[in-house]
C-alpha cells in the first residue's frame, strides 16, 4: 500500500522492464520523493518529504521520467514512502546522493520570481463614469511544474456585454489546458451571440468579408495562442455556430447564459473529442489534437454581466466570491464546488451513473477509477472512449503516441465509458454593493490555503490600497500627536503591501511564504522559490489566479434600479 | 482652485490704504474684464506677476525705465508666491545668492516704509541645527563665508539654542548656527508692495491675461502675442515660475527653461495656549530635513523629503492642480522629525497641511538672464524654493542686466545659459529635480556629482573606459573620468565617500599625478567644448581679431592663449586657438562654454558675414566630413616618444615645438590634429581625433604607450596638475568681471600692437591705473593634509589678519606636498572698506590666512607659478633610447 497519497491527478501503473537508460544513471531519480501536500495539514507541506526505497520499481521511459511526477504509482506495484521528513533531514539525506543545492534568493530575486507572470487590467473609464460593475482585475501564477500546465484566459465580449475570465489546470501535459484556454471562451462567446448576429458572420465568412471581432482579449505576454492549429479550431467552432443557426427555431429570443456555458463546455470538448478521432493531414497538427484529447483539464469559468455573474466550474479549481460584511470583516462565499472525491454528491453521481457492479471501483482512494483525481475535466479521453476506439486511434496514431505507456495504459475496471464528461456545473450569484472581488484558482492556491484567508488577505489587500487615498484633516479637531500616532500605524500596515502592485502576485507570496503565524517569511518563501525545477512540483502544485474587483458603486446603482 | 486662507488671514491683517489700492485695481480689472485694450507696444514686458515679476518690474522702474507692462494670467501674487512659507533666509551656500538674499532682506524692510503697504516683516532670525559632525562643518563654513560679506551670523552651543527657542528638544545636537538678522514675511504682500511701487512709478500692470508666446524676428524679441492683442515690445522678461518652461517652448524658436515642479508640503497649526512670540526663531534642522517658524501664535513647518512628487511633468494640467491634495502619509516622515524636535507640540491641533508646488532646476540654483538664442528674451525663474529670499536681489540683477547689459555682480553660476539643450529633456528633468529637492537638505560635500540623469554624452571611449575602472563625473551632460580605481582596490560607498577630510581617492589620483610627471598619461578630454571657425576671404582673422585679446595674425599651426573679453576687459570665455590655415581657426574652449561662447559669438559676428561657425564638439559637420572630435590628452615627459613611434615622424622640440599644431598620422589613422599642449603645463600633446578613429587611436596609444609606463588619468590628477601650475580656469576662477591685467596675463594681451579689441580700453585704463584685485596662489604651510580640513573654493582670505577676499579653486599639489589654494586678493580701505589699487608689492608684503570653516591656516601667496615645477628632467639614458626612436 502506499502509505503516501501524491498530490497526482492520475496514477498508472509503471513497468520495471523500463529502459535501463536512467534506472543505474541516477542515483536518487527525483521522482522517487513522493509528496504529501494534498492531505497533510495545510500550513505544514513544505516541511515534510517522502523518500523511496524502490527507486528501480518507478523509472520509465524517458517520456514518462518527464511527466512521472505526476502519476502515483499505481496500487499493485506501490512504493514504501518514509513520511514526514524534515527539511533539512531531506536535505541531509540527499547530500550523499548528489550535491545539494542551497539557493538564498534576496528579496528583489524573489519578487522577480513572483512577478513574471503578473497581469494588472483595469477597465477604461469613459466620460470619468466607470459603467462596468467590474473595475478590473489582476492575475498571476507560479509554475511548479516545468513546463507550467495551469493557464488562464480573460476576455471581454464585444457582442454581447460581459467579461469572461478562466483558469484552466491541465494534467498530463498542458496541451489540453493550452487549448481550453485557446478556444473555450470562443464557444461560449458563439453561444451567447444572438441568431442575428450568427448570420452575420457566417455571412461574412462566406464572402470574405471582415468579420465581427467577438472577444477582445486581456493577455500577459507569456500567454500564447498556438497560431498552427488556428485554422483547424476555427473550422470546429464555424461548424459548431452553422449548427446553431440551423437549430434556431426563430422562437427562443432570450439566451440563457447558464444554458449557454453549458452547451459551449459540452460542444468544445465533443470537438476536442472529434478532432482526435479524424485526425489531420498534417502531422503536427494530428500529433497535437491526439495530445489535446489524451491530456486533460479542469477549467472554471465566470460570466460578469453587470450585476449577473455566473461561474461555470468543470473540475477542482474554485470561485470565491470576497464579502465584506457591514463591521468591515471578510467573508468567503463559495460560488462551486469541486468535482471531486471529496464532493460526496458528485461521488453519488458517479455511482449511479454506472451499473452496480462499479460501485467499488468507480471511485477507489478518492480517484476516478483509482487514477484521476478530478471527477469531471475537458479531454482525458482515455476515460471517455471506448476501448476499442482508444485502441484504433493509437494504433492509427503517430509513432510518439504508440511508444507512451500512458496512452496506451486502459484504466482498470473499465467497462462502462464515458466515466469523464466535461458538462460544468453553472452556480448564479447575483451581485451585491457588498461583494467585492471574485477569486478564480487552481487547486494550488486551494489545497495550500483556507478560503477564508485567500479572501481576508486579498480583502485587507485592497481596502490597504484604498488607504493609500489621502487623509483629510476638513475641520475635525486633529491634534499633531494623533495625527502621528494614525500615520505610523497606516504605515507599518501599508509595507508590507506596498511589495506588490498585484492582487494575486500578493496572494500567492502568502500561499508559498506563509509560516505558522499567517505571515510571510522570506526565508521560507526564498527556499519554495528556489526550490530545482524536479522538485518544486513536490511542495506545491502551479498556481494560477484571478482576482476580479467589482465597482461597488455601479453595483449599488444597478440595485437602486430595481 | 488652491487653498485661500492663507490671503484671508493676511487681508485681515492688511493696512486700509493697501486694500483700497488692491480694491481698486480690481475692481478696474473686473470692469475691464471684457472691454480692457492692452497697449499696443511698450518696451519691456514681464510676463509673471508673482515676486520675480514684480521685483523685475518694480527695478526696471528704479532704475529710470518707464515703458513697462506687466502681465499676469491670474491674479497678482497667486501661485507659488502665495503659498510660499514665507521665511527669508540669508544662510546660502553661493556667495551671489548670499548676496541676493541680504539685499532682499534689506529690500523687504524698508518697504512698508516706502509703499505703506504691511508685508508682516519681523526680525526673527534663524537657527540652523547640526546633529551630525558633518553638518557643523558645513555650518562653519557658511558662517564664514556669511560673516565676511558683512551679515551678522555665529556657531553657537546646543544649549545657547534652548535659551533661542522654548520647545526645542536639542539633545541629540552638535552645535548650530544662529543668523540673526534673517526674518519671515508674507510674499504675497511683498509682491503686493513692490507691484504697488512699481506701478506709482509708471509700469502698467494688468492681471487675467495670459501671454500665449513671443514674436521673435532674426533672433530679437519683437512682441508678445496675449489671449487679449497683441503688443510690440523690444524686451520680454519670463518670470512665469513654474510655468516657465512651457511659456519657453511657445515661441517658434523655444527656448528651453530647464526647470521642473516637484509637490512641497508645510503644515499650519493653530495658535499654542500661550503663543510664540512674534520674534521666535525660525529654526532649520536640515539633518531632518525640516523648517519651522512661528505663524499666527502656531507654528508653520515643512520639510524637503527623501522622495519627492515630481508635477507637471506634461505641462500645465488642470487636473493635476484640482488634484493637489494634503498627502499626510507623504508628510509622516517630515511629522515624525518635527515631533522628535519639539515633543512638546504633541497636543497642538492641525489646522492645514498645505501642498503647494515649488520648481527646482537640475543643478539647485536659480536661472536668470538672456536666452542664448533669442535677444531681448530675459528669463527669471526655477527658485528652488527660495524665491522670496532671492526675489529682491535677482529681480535687482536681471534689471540691470537689461538696462546696462550685464549684471553689477558675476553671475554666472546663475546664468541660463550654462545650460545647454539637452537639459531641456522632461525626462531628464522629472529624474533630476527628484534627486535636487531631497539635496536641498542634504550634506553638501566637496566633489558631489549628481546621480540622475547621467550617461548623457559620453565619449567612443566610455566603455573601454569604463571596464578600466574610471569613476565619472558629469559636466555639462558629459561624462568625464574623474579618476582610474585600480582592479584590486576598492573605495568607499557613495554615501560614505562624503566628506570634508582627505578622500578615499587620494592615492589613486597620486599615482595618476607621479605617471604625469614621470611617464605619460592619456586622459579622454572628448567635453572640452571645440569650434572651427572659418571664412572664405580673410574676414576671418579680422573679425577674430577684434573679439580676441590676443594677436591671432601667427603663422599658421601656431596656438594662442586668449581670452574673449566683455567692453569692460573681463573674461566672456578663455580658450586656446589654432591657426590651421590662412582662414581657419581651431578654438578650444571649457566645457560649459559650449552655450555661452556659442552666443557670444553670434551676438558679435557680423550678420552678413561669410564666416561659418561650427560646433565640433559633438555635431556632425557635414561640409567637412569631419565628425566630433574625440580629444585625448597625453601629458608626460614620454608622450614624446609614444607619438614619435606612432607617427614615424620627428617630435623633437625642433620639430614639433610647444603650442604647436599639426596633422599628422597616429597608427593608421591619417589626418588626427596634434597639439603640443595639455592644459597643465606639463610637457605632451592634445590629440584632437574624428569619432571613428577614436578607438584605434587610443589602443595604439596604449599599446605602444605600454613600454614608457602609460596609464589612464582622470580629470583630478589634471586638476592638481593645473592648480599647482597656478592656471585659472574659466568658470571657477575667471568670470565675467575679471580681467586679464587682474590675473597676470598681460602678455597675452595685445595692448602693445596698436590693434583694436573688445575691452582694449578698460584694459588700457588698467594698465594705467593699476587694478582693485590680483589673483594669487597660495601655497597652505601649517596644514595637516590627512587630518585637517579640505579646501574646497569660497574660503576667506585674511592678510595681516583682515579680510581680502575669496578663495575661487583649491588642490592637493603632489609635488609641492601642500595645498594649493587660488583666488583673488583685494585691498578695502581699512576705513571706508572701497577697494584700492592691489600692487604686486601689496600682495607679496603680507601675512596670509585661509580661513576653511572657522579654522585659519597660514599660507604664502605668490604673483607666479613655482618655477620647479616646469623643469623637466630627464634621465640620461632615456634621452638616448628616444635619440634612437626619432631616426
Amino acid at each position: 500500500m502506499c502509505v503516501c497519497p501524491g498530490p497526482r491527478r492520475i496514477g498508472i501503473p509503471v513497468r520495471s522492464s523500463s529502459p535501463p537508460l536512467f534506472s543505474d544513471a541516477m542515483p536518487a531519480p527525483t521522482q522517487l520523493f513522493l509528496p504529501l501536500v494534498r492531505n497533510c495539514e495545510l500550513s505544514r507541506i513544505y516541511g515534510t518529504a517522502c523518500y523511496c526505497h524502490h527507486k528501480h520499481l518507478c523509472c520509465s521511459s524517458p517520456y514518462l521520467s518527464q511527466s512521472c511526477l505526476r502519476y502515483t504509482p499505481h496500487p499493485a506495484y506501490a512504493t514504501f514512502c518514509r513520511p514526514k521528513e524534515s527539511w533539512w533531514q531531506y536535505t541531509q539525506g540527499r547530500r550523499y546522493a548528489s550535491t545539494p543545492q542551497k539557493f538564498y534568493l534576496t528579496p528583489p530575486q524573489v519578487n522577480s520570481i513572483l512577478k513574471a507572470n503578473e497581469y494588472s487590467f483595469k477597465v477604461p473609464e469613459f466620460d470619468g463614469k466607470n459603467v462596468s460593475s467590474i473595475l478590473g482585475f489582476d492575475s498571476n501564477q507560479l509554475p511548479a511544474n516545468a513546463p507550467i500546465e495551469d493557464r488562464r484566459s480573460a476576455a471581454t465580449c464585444l457582442q454581447t456585454r460581459g467579461m469572461l475570465l478562466g483558469v484552466f489546470d491541465g494534467h498530463a501535459g498542458c496541451a489540453c489546458s493550452q487549448a481550453v484556454s485557446e478556444r473555450l471562451f470562443y464557444y461560449i462567446a458563439v453561444s451567447l451571440l444572438p441568431h442575428e448576429t450568427l448570420l452575420e458572420i457566417e455571412n461574412a465568412v462566406e464572402s470574405g468579408r471582415a468579420l465581427l471581432p467577438i472577444l477582445q482579449w486581456h493577455k500577459h505576454p507569456n500567454d500564447y495562442f498556438s497560431k498552427e492549429a488556428s485554422k483547424l479550431y476555427f473550422n470546429s467552432l464555424r461548424t459548431y455556430w452553422q449548427e446553431l443557426i440551423d437549430l434556431n427555431t426563430g422562437e427562443s429570443t432570450d439566451i440563457d447564459v447558464k444554458e449557454a456555458l453549458i452547451n459551449a463546455f459540452k460542444r468544445l470538448d465533443n470537438d476536442i473529442s472529434l478532432e482526435a478521432q479524424v485526425g489531420d493531414p498534417n502531422s503536427f497538427l494530428n500529433y497535437l489534437v491526439l495530445r489535446v484529447a489524451f491530456s486533460g483539464a479542469t477549467a472554471c469559468v465566470a460570466h460578469v454581466d453587470g450585476v449577473d455573474l455566473h461561474v461555470a466550474n468543470t473540475g477542482d479549481s474554485r470561485a470565491m466570491l470576497g464579502v465584506q460584511e457591514e463591521d468591515g470583516s471578510w467573508s468567503a462565499v463559495t460560488l462551486s464546488n469541486d468535482h471531486n472525491a471529496q464532493n460526496e454528491r458528485e461521488v453519488e453521481r458517479l455511482k449511479l451513473e454506472h451499473p452496480k457492479s462499479e460501485s467499488k471501483s468507480v471511485v477507489k482512494q478518492d480517484r476516478l477509477l483509482g487514477l484521476l483525481m478530478p471527477f469531471r475535466a475537458f479531454g482525458d479521453v482515455k476515460f471517455k472512449w471506448s476501448i476499442d476506439l482508444q485502441k484504433r486511434v493509437i494504433e492509427s496514431g503517430p509513432d510518439q503516441l504508440n511508444d507512451n505507456e500512458y496512452t496506451k495504459f486502459i484504466p482498470p475496471n473499465y467497462h462502462t465509458p464515458p466515466y469523464l464528461t466535461a458538462e460544468p456545473e453553472v452556480t448564479y450569484h447575483r451581485l451585491r454593493p457588498q461583494d467585492k472581488f471574485l477569486v478564480l484558482a487552481t487547486d494550488g492556491l486551494w489545497e495550500t490555503m483556507h478560503r477564508h484567508d485567500v479572501v481576508k488577505i486579498v480583502g485587507e489587500y485592497l481596502t490597504g490600497m484604498h488607504h493609500q487615498q489621502p487623509i483629510a484633516v476638513g475641520g475635525y479637531k486633529v491634534t499633531l500627536g494623533q495625527m502621528h500616532g494614525l500615520l505610523t500605524e497606516r504605515r507599518a500596515k501599508m509595507s508590507s503591501v506596498f511589495e506588490d502592485q498585484n492582487a494575486a502576485t500578493h496572494l500567492i507570496r502568502h500561499a508559498v511564504g506563509n509560516n505558522e503565524f499567517g505571515a510571510v517569511d522570506h526565508e521560507r518563501l526564498s527556499k519554495m522559490l528556489s526550490l530545482p525545477e524536479e522538485l518544486a512540483r513536490m511542495y506545491r502544485d502551479d498556481i494560477t489566479i484571478i482576482v476580479v474587483q467589482f465597482n461597488s458603486h455601479v453595483v449599488g446603482a444597478y440595485q437602486n434600479q430595481e | 482652485m488652491f487653498y485661500r486662507f492663507l490671503s484671508i488671514i493676511q487681508r485681515q491683517r492688511t493696512s486700509p490704504r493697501w486694500q483700497t489700492w488692491c480694491l481698486s485695481r480690481s475692481s478696474v480689472s473686473a470692469a475691464e474684464a471684457h472691454s480692457v485694450t492692452l497697449p499696443a507696444q511698450a518696451q519691456v514686458v514681464i510676463c509673471g506677476g508673482g515676486i520675480m515679476g514684480t521685483s523685475v518690474a518694480y527695478h526696471l522702474s528704479r532704475m529710470g525705465w518707464k515703458d513697462i507692462i506687466l502681465l499676469e494670467q491670474g491674479r497678482l501674487a497667486a501661485g507659488s508666491t502665495r503659498f510660499c512659507a514665507g521665511i527669508l533666509s540669508t544662510a546660502r551656500h553661493l556667495t551671489i545668492e548670499q548676496k541676493m538674499a541680504d539685499y532682499s532682506n534689506k529690500l523687504y524692510q524698508q518697504l512698508e516704509q516706502e509703499t505703506g503697504i504691511q508685508t508682516g516683516y519681523i526680525r526673527t532670525g534663524s537657527v540652523f541645527l547640526a546633529q551630525t559632525q558633518d553638518r557643523l562643518i558645513s555650518l562653519k563654513r557658511i558662517n564664514s563665508r556669511l560673516n565676511v560679506i558683512g551679515i551678522p551670523s555665529e556657531i553657537i552651543s546646543p544649549k545657547k539654542v534652548a535659551e533661542l527657542h522654548p520647545f526645542l528638544n536639542v539633545h541629540n545636537l552638535v552645535g548650530a548656527m544662529h543668523v540673526p538678522e534673517d526674518a519671515v514675511v508674507s510674499s504675497a504682500d511683498v509682491a503686493l508692495a513692490l507691484a504697488s511701487a512699481a506701478s506709482q512709478n509708471g509700469v502698467q500692470i494688468y492681471d487675467r491675461t495670459s501671454v500665449l508666446h513671443v514674436m521673435v524676428k532674426k533672433g530679437q524679441v519683437t512682441g508678445v502675442e496675449t489671449d487679449k492683442g497683441q503688443i510690440e515690445c523690444q524686451y520680454f522678461v519670463n518670470c512665469a515660475g513654474q510655468w516657465a518652461y512651457e511659456l519657453g517652448l511657445s515661441n517658434e524658436e523655444p527656448v528651453s527653461i530647464p526647470l521642473h515642479a516637484c509637490e512641497h508640503f508645510y503644515l499650519l497649526t493653530r495658535p499654542l495656549e500661550t503663543p510664540l512670540q512674534n520674534n521666535t526663531p525660525t529654526i532649520v534642522d536640515p539633518d531632518g530635513r525640516i523648517y519651522i517658524r512661528n505663524w499666527q501664535g502656531g507654528i508653520l513647518s515643512g520639510g524637503f523629503e527623501k522622495n519627492p512628487k515630481p508635477i507637471f511633468t506634461e505641462g500645465k494640467n488642470q487636473l493635476e492642480i484640482q488634484n493637489l491634495q494634503e498627502d499626510w502619509d507623504h508628510f509622516e516622515p517630515l511629522l515624525s522629525s518635527l515631533l522628535r524636535r519639539m515633543p512638546e507640540l504633541e497636543t497642538l491641533e492641525i489646522m492645514k497641511l498645505v501642498n503647494c508646488p515649488e520648481t527646482f532646476t537640475p543643478d539647485m540654483r536659480c536661472i536668470m538672464g538672456e536666452s542664448p538664442v533669442i535677444r531681448g528674451y530675459f528669463v527669471l525663474a526655477g527658485m528652488n524654493s527660495a524665491g522670496l529670499s532671492f526675489g529682491g536681489g535677482a529681480g535687482k540683477y536681471l534689471a540691470e542686466w537689461i538696462v546696462h547689459g550685464y549684471p553689477s555682480e558675476n553671475v554666472w553660476e546663475l546664468d541660463l545659459k550654462r545650460f545647454g539643450a539637452l537639459q531641456s529633456s522632461r525626462t531628464f528633468l522629472r529624474h533630476r529635480v527628484m534627486e535636487v529637492m531631497p539635496l536641498i537638505y542634504d550634506l553638501k560635500v566637496p566633489r558631489w556629482d549628481f546621480q540622475t540623469g547621467r550617461q548623457l554624452r559620453t565619449s567612443p571611449l566610455y566603455d573601454r573606459l569604463d571596464a578600466q575602472g574610471a569613476r565619472w563625473m558629469e559636466k555639462h551632460g558629459f561624462e568625464r573620468p574623474k579618476y582610474f580605481v585600480p582592479p584590486d582596490k576598492d573605495l568607499l560607498a557613495l554615501e560614505q565617500s562624503k566628506t570634508f577630510y582627505k578622500p578615499d581617492w587620494f592615492d589613486i589620483v597620486e599615482s595618476e599625478v607621479k605617471c604625469c610627471k614621470e611617464a605619460v598619461c592619456v586622459i579622454d578630454m572628448s567635453s572640452f567644448t571645440k569650434f572651427e571657425i572659418t571664412s572664405i576671404g580673410d574676414q576671418a582673422l579680422e573679425v577674430l581679431q577684434f573679439l580676441f585679446s590676443n594677436d591671432l595674425d601667427v603663422p599658421v599651426g601656431h596656438i594662442v592663449h586668449t581670452g574673449m573679453l566683455n567692453e569692460a576687459g573681463g573674461y566672456e570665455n578663455d580658450c586656446s586657438i589654432a591657426r590651421l590655415s590662412k582662414r581657419s581657426f581651431f578654438m578650444i574652449s571649457p566645457t560649459d562654454q559650449q552655450v555661452h561662447c556659442w552666443a557670444w559669438l553670434r551676438k558679435h559676428m557680423p550678420e552678413d558675414s561669410s564666416l561659418v561657425l561650427e560646433d565640433v564638439t559633438w555635431k556632425y559637420t557635414g561640409e567637412s566630413l569631419r565628425a566630433a572630435d574625440t580629444a585625448l590628452n597625453l601629458i608626460g615627459p614620454r608622450a614624446v616618444d609614444v607619438l614619435s613611434e606612432l607617427s614615424y615622424a620627428p617630435m623633437t622640440p625642433d620639430h614639433f615645438p610647444t603650442l604647436f599644431c599639426k596633422e599628422m598620422s597616429v597608427g593608421y589613422a591619417n589626418g588626427i590634429r596634434v597639439m603640443s599642449m595639455t592644459h597643465t603645463g606639463e610637457p605632451g600633446f592634445m590629440l584632437y581625433i574624428p569619432i571613428e578613429y577614436a578607438l584605434h587611436v587610443y589602443n595604439e596609444v596604449m599599446n605602444v604607450g605600454q613600454k614608457y609606463g602609460i596609464r589612464n588619468a582622470g580629470y583630478y590628477a589634471l586638476r592638481s596638475l593645473r592648480i599647482e601650475k597656478f592656471f585659472a580656469f574659466w568658470g571657477q576662477d575667471l568670470n565675467t568681471l575679471t580681467t586679464p591685467m587682474e590675473c597676470g596675463r598681460e602678455s597675452r594681451v595685445k595692448l602693445e600692437k596698436g590693434m583694436d579689441f573688445m575691452g582694449h580700453d578698460a584694459l588700457l585704463q588698467q594698465k594705467q591705473n593699476g587694478v582693485y584685485k590680483r589673483f594669487t596662489m597660495f601655497i597652505l604651510e601649517d596644514h595637516d593634509t590627512d587630518l585637517d580640513l579640505w579646501p574646497w573654493w569660497g574660503e576667506p582670505i585674511y592678510r595681516n589678519g583682515q579680510y581680502v577676499g575669496q578663495t575661487t579653486s583649491s588642490a592637493y599639489s603632489y609635488t609641492l606636498e601642500r595645498h594649493v589654494c587660488l583666488g583673488f586678493v583685494h585691498n578695502f580701505s581699512k576705513d571706508t572698506g572701497e577697494e584700492q589699487v592691489v600692487t604686486a608689492d601689496f600682495v607679496n608684503r603680507g601675512e596670509y590666512e585661509i580661513d576653511i570653516a572657522g579654522c585659519r591656516f597660514q599660507a604664502k601667496a605668490k604673483l607666479y607659478p613655482v618655477t620647479s615645477l616646469f623643469t623637466h628632467k630627464r634621465r640620461k639614458d632615456d634621452v638616448e633610447l628616444s635619440d634612437l626612436h626619432g631616426k
